[in-house]
């Protein structure tokens, strides 16, 4: 898999450190209740298709990087610093 | 029709004519006892126990594609009971005596093997961290041996001792642990079930969960509806679409994990090794081929099929272990699609939904929990209550933190198991 | 045998030690050929005598051993191997040898071992699978063998980049690099064999009128003069990717005598904006009774060795197909001066193309020879006809090489016409195919189809394609075949020649309901062999749908997985093997370290010693022992650069640092240092250390050497996804500073001698910090302590580290102190109860260590909410506790379990583990830490330490984790 770094351009797969779903771009308060919690923690969508995921370019300039991606194809359609989306 | 070797001179000798079918296609019936979604490893498995155990022959498990299609035919075949953390240790001990007696309550060879496992540590705290895990799994019933460098070099000697970047300080010996033939599991186990009166559906896809007023009523199918008050998902690696189906997000992403196989070659690694400083883990097949994995490719996909940077960062890790295998050919890579959650560890519950059992979220540890997998499924759907092994595989662990099973010690990250 | 006017064989090998010569280039198949050696192998599971059957890398049968000791190379294709001046070939998978192998008894009781046998017997006795069946099974299967000593050949990596990347240097191949390099992209021609041309190199096929061969050599030396075209020969592309990344192995010294300074292959990675698969398409066999003999040749197979190599398969060669290439092949044969016995063509109203006999409508239903064909049965309708050959050329039809196109989960599509399967288009993004792997087997298409698929993705890539490309005249013979995939008749038909499956074996598994492909390929085995069932998969699948009364479509399709040759794991590895599977990271006390004999260990991917050995000590505890009294009295010197080193700096610094950290750091004074503890966003502890403000908006983290990775990655993580607003800035400074621990009563003595800060404990407080003067060098003092002892930790830029180490060691030996290690560190840390990722196993609460009080519920950070969930603390949790040993002969181990006195030692009465321990010289005696459930209101208990791995089974008391110097005074000091 090849993603293009907004900063840096298109680079191989093995520069990029994984984590999961962008849903770390939606934090809860800490008043949030368990629920809330669990799912930003634990549940996922899990969809077997196009996804939201997190990437840090971290053999590279460090950036974080939201990455749209389908995954049964693995097409990267998209991919944006973190601390630029709108949230 | 009984297996035998008696059986298979005869066949030999008339033609091979008296073969029948090792599993009926039955068409499947309006209404039954209980319905498994998904005919792999643990779906046969539960409907064999459920038949065999609970007498509960009304039963079908539907696959969308051909039995077995899933993980349970794309893995590295080992099986080991060597887990350290209360509720996974009396699971993966009660799976291991299932195993040992396989064949012979199945009526089939599933080629179970207890050549050995040899987990290698390559520093004083990875050897402590074995020493713990060793005990453990001595305090289960389990067997457990710690060697120094000199006992592994005894038992495989062809090992790099001498030049490697991450010297090997000692293993942690699994004697009862092995491999076996990892589709003969699966066969064995539809015949079994089949044998008991389940019907196996093939290229039946469940496209919906009927559930009225908080209680399943039946599913529906590429093949139509059919109606029963008790179903199972039991769809690793695609949990989650089938789960959502009755309206539940699940603590699971999906990972490739993948594996390799060589061309054949004459017996040479006689063990399970695997490596301490990066993920890689080896043996032979019966058939010569060396079969191989390592770590997850780290991304979610679906796709089964696995990334050219973790296929060399296994090869790697093989040539810096055992530059024997240098030579050896890689004859055929391939990737499964495993349910990863947030502590490694599986489950086996109840749901939300009166009648709808989960099993899933086995990680990349699913083959050798096949067994006692259904027999704790078959347990928990026949009785409604959980196994005393697979207590533990409770759902809303993690919702509460109480008694997550984290074997890495990585935390809530799907991908790190 | 060679054909008249072919060079001179001037190469000498050995075949089974059989001294043969060989013309230069030539593959050993060939050679072997040449020398009249047929019977070259026994088959994987019967053992049967087995031949050359291909001219290609699909070759199933003619797989050789290469080399000698640590060299040898099994299952080597003979067909692709290359002979070189003292190539040492031999036969494998048989014994005592290739003509007597005592193992063929199998063939004899092959009836009794058919498809999936093995699944239905071997179950009793019990014990007898792993004592007797599988051994023996284990010996009878494989091939070849490995030596089992270590590699000693040279393999290598490379990457590779360019515009388009053509895949087969065949006709269509080399028209498509033509294309592409004139229109300026850059090209690289991966092209499998040692010569460009590809199945024209066979062939007696005219283009332009002139032979082929003058077409082939004028387009290599165009693209030869492009510097924007790279051909790489000898290079097999084996798998394709994601975003256009493809592997592709080139073997670099295969065909050369062994050289230390040349790899034997290198593994490349191609990224590609586009590729053109130009992979041509691959002969199939016709399954007809005892269709392996050794003699028994693709018909391609045969006008390669003929019109290629100038060898003669056989002195008569009958040809049997279902298409005109079995006609190609017998004019071929005849214009070489090589008998044809006859040709056998299933088709009705076949016309013979040539002076040749011609047997129309009919089939091979028998042939003879064991160890080398000697005459086949040809029946037609009317009658049978013995035919006499020592060679038989078959012709079943071509597949198109789609491999490549299924490795990312495409499936290809079947073409009636054909009768083959051919790619479906887009199975594989930013790939084109053209030419024989797209179904147009003729010379002119294939050419006209690359040209213009080339033009268009030139034109994509935005370069400029000046004119039309110029499609050379040639050959337009349409294909026509009618399938012919079975022959009746007595004896095995084989399929799958690699794994030993025959017709029967696929009838069975459908009898007995493995119906679908994958039951069916599982269960026989079928296409599970090296060739990855390249010439028998379509065939089988045939076999599989008139058996099951379905079409081939129906029962389904065949896939591919990579890589599409055996790779071996050497090439894949390469670069790993000894030292170089992870980088070395030393410290700049390295060299001084080595100097003073100190053992290396290795912690993470660095290099710490382990402790500093001196004349007359024998043990590593003596020199331990030693160091720990050298801080406990004296004045120790310890390198601790490894441990993760974090600058923070910006207005936002402080609020960042609240948010990572479970304590406060805003409220920290400057030129002060504080312990924090780190958790992870699920509540459990990530990390802990020392952070220290050395300006308003600057601050220093340390963190431990294991985690140093994950924290940097954890706070950029923070810092730009969870709190973009903050205006901090994080960048790790680990390899800028050089920092030492020196510790001990006799510290500040020490320091005060390389630096004139005034370091007065009323000047320079514990946990105070700042910028000094080291001998005149900018540096940084903290005054933080791992040992308990007044200790500091001085820093200086990495290029001075090496001399201050060893001024520092110098003037402690002098005070009669020195420096200290691993062993003696972790010591020190264990009598004072401080932690390591020995405890912190990243199942660990804050609540567990006692650290509780740690987590401010005053603000929100990382791992709080979920640290609050119900089973993240309470007495069922393992909390944190110190042991000692009772019996003073024994010793503790890490790794035991607690458990109550009079418990017996199994899982379920297991109340704790022990975490590290260590003999404490302090103390004298054996002291450890533990987690123990409920443990911090069990100080005092007696309990039960059992280390069954060890055989330790002894009592140790349960005390506080801090076991020297509970109160803290010495670090105060």
């Amino acid at each position: 898999m090849r993603i293009t770094c907004p900063l840096c351009g298109e680079r191989d797969r093995r520069e990029f450190y994984y984590v999961g779903d962008a849903v770390a771009l939606r934090r809860p308060s800490p008043d949030a209740g368990e629920a809330a919690w669990d799912d930003y923690i634990h549940n996922r969508d899990n969809p077997a298709g196009d996804t939201q995921d997190l990437w840090q370019h971290e053999a590279g300039c460090g950036a974080w990087v939201v990455v749209d991606r389908n995954t049964v194809t693995h097409a990267v359609n998209n991919v944006t610093l973190a601390a630029k989306v709108t949230r | 029709m009984g297996y035998s070797g008696f059986k298979v001179i005869k066949e030999g000798l008339f033609g091979q004519k008296g073969w029948r079918p090792v599993w009926r296609n039955p068409e499947p019936k309006s209404e039954y006892d209980a319905i498994i979604i998904g005919g792999g490893g643990h779906g046969l498995s539960t409907a064999y126990y459920l038949a065999k155990n609970h007498g509960m022959t009304n039963i079908a498990v539907l696959e969308k594609g051909d039995l077995g299609s899933g993980n349970i035919g794309r893995n590295t075949t080992i099986v080991r009971a060597n887990y350290f953390l209360p509720g996974n240790s009396e699971f993966y001990s009660h799976s291991l005596k299932l195993w040992e007696g396989m064949e012979q309550d199945l009526n089939y060879n599933t080629m179970m093997s207890q050549r050995g496992i040899i987990n290698l540590f390559h520093s004083d705290g990875q050897r402590d961290a074995f020493v713990r895990r060793g005990n453990a799994m001595v305090n289960q019933g389990d067997d457990a041996i710690l060697l120094d460098r000199e006992g592994v070099r005894n038992l495989v000697p062809y090992l790099d001792f001498e030049n490697t970047r991450f010297p090997i300080y000692g293993g942690l010996y699994h004697p009862r642990g092995g491999s076996a033939r990892h589709d003969a599991v699966a066969w064995g186990y539809a015949r079994g079930a089949d044998q008991r009166g389940v019907d196996l559906i093939q290229q039946c896809e469940v496209t919906g969960i009927d559930i009225t007023a908080g209680k399943v009523t039946g599913v529906q199918t590429t093949r139509g509806v059919i109606k029963t008050k008790k179903v199972a998902i039991v769809t690793a690696g695609r949990s989650g679409q089938v789960a959502a189906m009755a309206g539940m997000r699940l603590p699971i992403e999906s990972h490739v994990l993948q594996a390799f196989v060589t061309e054949g070659l004459k017996p040479v690694i006689d063990h399970v090794i695997s490596f301490g400083m990066g993920h890689f883990y080896i043996s032979q097949s019966d058939k010569g081929g060396l079969v191989f994995g390592g770590d997850l490719d780290f991304y979610a996909s679906y796709a089964q099929r696995g990334n050219l940077p973790m296929k060399e960062h296994v090869m790697e890790a093989g040539m810096t272990l055992m530059p024997m295998i240098g030579k050896a050919k890689v004859l055929r890579s391939w990737g499964g699609i495993m349910d990863m959650t947030p502590d490694g560890s599986p489950i086996i519950d109840k749901t939300p939904t009166d009648g709808l059992f989960l099993d899933c979220g086995w990680c990349y540890g699913g083959f050798k929990a096949v067994p006692a997998s259904g027999w704790a499924l078959a347990h928990l759907m026949a009785t409604g209550e959980s196994h005393e092994t697979a207590a533990g595989f409770r759902l809303d662990r993690f919702r509460d933190g109480v008694g997550l099973m984290d074997e890495e010690g990585t935390g809530a990250q799907h991908n790190l198991h | 045998m060679r054909l008249p006017n072919t060079p001179e064989a001037t190469v000498n090998f050995t075949f089974d030690g059989v001294p043969m010569q060989a013309v230069p280039g030539e593959t050993l198949a060939s050679a072997l050929l040449a020398n009249g050696v047929k019977h070259v192998a026994r088959s994987f599971k019967y053992h049967r005598p087995r031949g050359i059957m291909t001219a290609g890398s699909e070759e199933p049968n003619a797989l050789v051993t290469i080399g000698r000791g640590a060299n040898i190379d099994p299952n080597v294709r003979a067909t692709v191997q290359e002979v070189y001046e003292g190539l040492d070939a031999y036969s494998q998978n048989a014994w005592p040898s290739l003509r007597f192998d005592m193992m063929a008894v199998n063939d004899l009781i092959s009836p009794f071992l058919g498809a999936g046998f093995y699944y239905k017997t071997f179950m009793w006795p019990k014990a007898f699978w792993e004592k007797l069946y599988e051994p023996v099974i284990r010996r009878a299967a494989g091939l070849g063998g490995l030596s089992a000593k270590h590699n000693e050949t040279l393999y290598e990596k490379a990457f590779g980049f360019c515009d388009v990347l053509v895949i087969g240097g065949g006709p269509a191949g080399l028209m498509a690099a033509l294309t592409a390099g004139q229109a300026g992209a850059d090209v690289i021609l991966a092209h499998e064999d040692s010569a460009l041309g590809g199945q024209l190199l066979s062939e007696r096929e005219m283009i332009e009128g002139a032979p082929a061969r003058d077409w082939i050599a004028a387009t290599v030396a165009a693209l030869e003069a492009m510097p924007n075209v790279r051909i790489m020969t000898r290079t097999t592309v084996t798998g394709a990717y994601d975003q256009g990344t493809f592997a592709a192995l080139e073997r670099v010294g295969h065909h050369l005598p062994r050289r230390d300074d040349l790899p034997l292959e290198c593994f490349w990675r191609i990224v590609a904006k586009r590729a053109i698969l130009c992979a041509g398409a691959l002969e199939r066999p016709i399954a007809f009774p005892n269709n392996d003999r050794p003699g028994i040749i693709l018909a391609s197979g045969v006008r390669a060795y003929v019109n290629r190599w100038g060898v003669a398969p056989g002195q008569a060669v009958a040809v049997f197909g279902n298409n005109d290439d079995a006609h190609r092949t017998a004019v071929d044969l005849l214009a070489a001066g090589v008998r044809v016995a006859a040709v056998i063509d299933s088709r009705h109203g076949a016309q013979a193309q040539g002076d040749y006999q011609l047997i129309a409508g009919g089939q091979v239903t028998a042939t003879k020879g064991r160890h080398g064909l000697t005459g086949v049965t040809v029946s037609t309708e009317t009658e049978d006809i013995q035919i006499s050959c020592d060679c038989l050329a078959i012709s079943g039809g071509w597949n198109p090489s789609l491999h490549l196109t299924c490795h990312m989960n495409g499936r290809p599509r079947w073409d009636e016409t054909l009768a083959a399967f051919v790619p479906t288009p887009d199975a594989v993004p930013g790939l084109v195919t053209a030419g024989a792997c797209n179904g147009t087997f003729d010379t002119s298409g294939c050419l006209t189809e690359a040209a213009e698929m080339a033009a268009t993705i030139a034109k994509d890539l935005g370069f400029v394609v000046k004119k039309k490309p110029i499609i050379p005249a040639a050959d337009t013979s349409p294909y026509q075949i009618v399938p012919l995939w079975l022959v009746e008749g007595r004896g095995r038909k084989w399929l799958d020649f690699q794994n030993d499956v025959h017709v029967k074996d696929v009838a069975l598994a459908a009898q007995e309901n493995f119906v679908s492909v994958e039951h069916m390929k599982r269960y026989t085995t079928q296409g599970m062999a090296p060739d990855q069932g390249k010439s028998s998969n379509v065939s089988a699948l045939a076999v599989l749908a008139d058996v099951t009364g379905r079409s081939i479509p129906e029962t389904g399709t065949t896939t591919y997985r990579p890589p599409f040759v055996p790779v071996a794991i050497a090439a894949m590895g390469a670069g790993a093997q000894g030292s170089g599977f992870a980088p070395e990271r030393f410290t700049t006390s390295h060299a001084a370290s080595l100097g003073r004999n100190a053992p290396m260990i290795e912690a993470g991917l660095w290099y710490r010693p382990s402790y500093f050995p001196q004349s007359g000590e024998t043990t590593w505890q003596q020199s331990c022992d030693r160091e720990v009294e050298y801080v406990r009295n004296v004045v120790g010197v310890c390198d601790v650069s490894t441990l993760g080193k974090i600058d923070v700096q910006g207005p936002d610094a402080a609020v960042f640092l609240d948010f990572v950290y479970t304590n406060t750091f805003s409220t920290l004074k400057l030129g002060r240092t504080r312990y924090g503890l780190m958790l992870r966003e699920d509540g459990h502890v990530m990390d802990d250390g020392t952070t220290a403000r050395l300006g308003d908006d600057h601050y220093v983290m340390t963190t431990t050497t294991a985690a140093a990775g994950q924290v940097m990655r954890h706070l950029e993580y923070v810092r730009q996804v969870l709190r973009p607003g903050l205006d901090v800035q994080v960048a790790s400074v680990t390899e800028q500073w050089a920092q030492f621990a020196v510790a001990g009563p006799r510290s500040r003595e020490l320091l005060s001698g390389v630096t004139s800060a005034d370091i007065s404990n009323e000047a320079w407080p514990f946990m105070g910090c700042g910028a000094v003067d080291v001998l005149g060098i900018p540096g940084r003092l903290f005054r933080i302590s791992f040992s308990g002892e007044l200790a500091y930790e001085i820093a200086v830029p990495a290029r001075y580290g090496d001399s201050l180490f060893r001024l520092l060691t110098a003037q402690a030996e002098a005070m009669g102190g020195g420096a200290y290690g691993m062993e003696a560190l972790n010591v020190l840390r264990i009598e004072k109860g401080f932690i390591t990722h020995a405890e912190i196993d990243g199942r660990v609460t804050a609540f567990d260590l006692g650290m509780d009080a740690m987590v401010s519920r005053k603000k929100d950070c990382i791992g709080q909410t979920m640290a609050g969930r119900p089973g993240l603390h309470g007495p069922e949790r393992r909390q944190m506790v110190g042991v000692c040993a009772i019996t003073g002969d024994v010793k503790l181990s890490a790794g035991a379990h607690l458990f109550e006195q009079a418990a017996e030692s199994v899982r379920v009465n297991s109340q704790g583990h022990v975490t590290s321990v260590c003999y404490s010289p302090t103390l004298d005696g054996e002291i450890g830490l533990a987690f123990l459930q409920n443990g911090r209101a069990r100080i005092g208990e007696t309990l039960r330490f059992v280390d069954h791995l060890r055989g330790i089974d002894t009592l140790c008391e349960v005390c506080a984790p801090v076991m020297f110097d509970p109160k803290g005074e010495r670090v105060r000091g």
